[in-house]
C-alpha cells in the first residue's frame, strides 16, 4: 500500500510539472516533449488504479499519433519564436486570477462530494473497486453491445476527421509535371507514329 | 494510506487549471493553445477514469474512450486548418485572425 501511494504520489507529481512546462516553455518543440511526459505518467496512474486499456490506448493515441503530429507541425511551420512569446507577462495576472477562481471551485466542489452530502450511488472514495473480469473484457462486453452504435459513431468522427484534413491540406500546384499513367497506357500507334514513304534519293 | 478517489480528482483539476492558464497565457501561439486544449481533455479523461474505477463501473472507461477519440479528431482538424492558414498568411499569431471579421 505504501508502495502503491509513494508510486503514485511520484507520476502525479510528474505529471502536474510537466504539464506547467507545457505551459511556460518557451520553444513549442519543448512543449510537445513535456505532453508527450505528461500522457505517459497519465498512463501510469490509469495502470496504478487497474484501468489499463485505457492506459495503453492513451500511450497509443496519444504519443504515437497526436503529438507526433504536433511535432511534425511545429517543426514545418517556421515560426518566429520571440515573437510568439510576447503579450506573455501581460496576460499572467488576468490568467493566474481565473485559474486561481476555477480551481478554489473544483476543490470546493470535491470537498462537498467527499464531505458526503451528495452521494453517487456504488461509490467508494477509498479503495478502487475491482471488476469481476479483466479490464479490457469488461470494456469489450460493454462496448460492443450496449454502446455498439456509439461506438460507430466514433468511427465515422474519425472518418471525417481524416477526410477533413485531407481536403483542407491538399493543394494543387500548377507546373508540376506528373507521371500520368493512363494516358501512357492508352496511347495508340496511330496518335503517335507516323510513317512516312522516304523517296529514294530524295530524303524527308 | 491509501490512495482515494479525491487523489485522483484533485490531479485532474490541476492539469485543468493548468491547461486553462495555458490557453490564457499564451494568447499568440495556437498550436501551444491546442496542446493545452488536450491537456484539458487529458485531465477529463482523469475524471472519468477515476470515477470508473472507484464505482466499479466500466461505462466510464468506454466514454473516455470517445473522448479520445473526439480528441484526436479535433487535433487533426486543428493542425490542418493551422497548417492551411500559415500557408496563406505566413503567421500563426492568434491576434491577427480577424480576416473573418465584418
Amino acid at each position: 500500500m505504501l508502495l502503491q501511494a509513494l508510486a503514485f504520489y511520484v507520476f502525479a507529481a510528474i505529471t502536474v510539472a510537466a504539464g506547467a512546462m507545457v505551459v511556460v516553455s518557451r520553444n513549442p518543440v519543448y512543449s510537445v516533449l513535456f505532453l508527450i511526459l505528461a500522457f505517459f505518467n497519465a498512463a501510469a496512474l490509469f495502470v496504478l488504479i487497474g484501468a489499463e486499456f485505457i492506459a495503453m490506448i492513451l500511450v497509443i493515441v496519444y504519443v504515437g499519433a497526436v503529438a507526433v503530429l504536433f511535432l511534425f507541425v511545429v517543426m514545418m511551420l517556421d515560426i518566429n519564436l520571440t515573437e510568439l512569446r510576447e503579450g506573455f507577462l501581460k496576460y499572467f495576472p488576468v490568467g493566474a486570477l481565473i485559474g486561481a477562481v476555477l480551481f478554489a471551485e473544483m476543490l470546493l466542489g470535491l470537498g462537498i462530494v467527499g464531505a458526503g452530502s451528495t452521494t453517487i450511488s456504488g461509490l467508494n472514495t477509498q479503495g478502487a473497486q475491482v471488476l469481476a473480469t479483466d479490464n479490457t473484457r469488461a470494456i469489450g462486453r460493454v462496448l460492443y453491445t450496449q454502446y455498439f452504435y456509439l461506438f460507430q459513431v466514433a468511427g465515422v468522427v474519425l472518418l471525417v476527421a481524416m477526410i477533413g484534413a485531407i481536403v483542407l491540406t491538399l493543394r494543387t500546384r500548377p507546373g508540376v509535371r506528373r507521371q500520368k499513367v493512363g494516358d501512357q497506357i492508352n496511347r495508340t500507334k496511330e496518335q503517335t507514329m507516323t510513317v512516312v514513304k522516304v523517296p529514294t534519293r530524295g530524303g524527308v | 494510506m491509501t490512495i482515494g478517489l479525491a487523489h485522483y480528482l484533485t490531479v485532474a483539476s490541476v492539469l485543468f487549471t493548468l491547461g486553462i492558464l495555458g490557453i490564457f497565457l499564451n494568447r499568440k501561439n495556437v498550436i501551444v493553445i491546442l496542446m493545452c486544449v488536450e491537456l484539458m481533455l487529458l485531465a477529463v479523461n482523469i475524471n472519468l477514469v477515476a470515477f470508473s474505477v472507484f464505482q466499479g463501473n466500466v461505462v466510464g472507461q468506454v466514454f473516455a474512450m470517445l473522448v479520445l477519440t473526439v480528441a484526436a479528431a479535433e487535433a487533426a482538424i486543428g493542425l490542418a486548418i493551422l497548417v492551411v492558414y500559415f500557408r496563406n498568411r505566413g503567421t500563426i499569431e492568434v491576434e491577427d485572425i480577424n480576416a473573418m471579421k465584418g
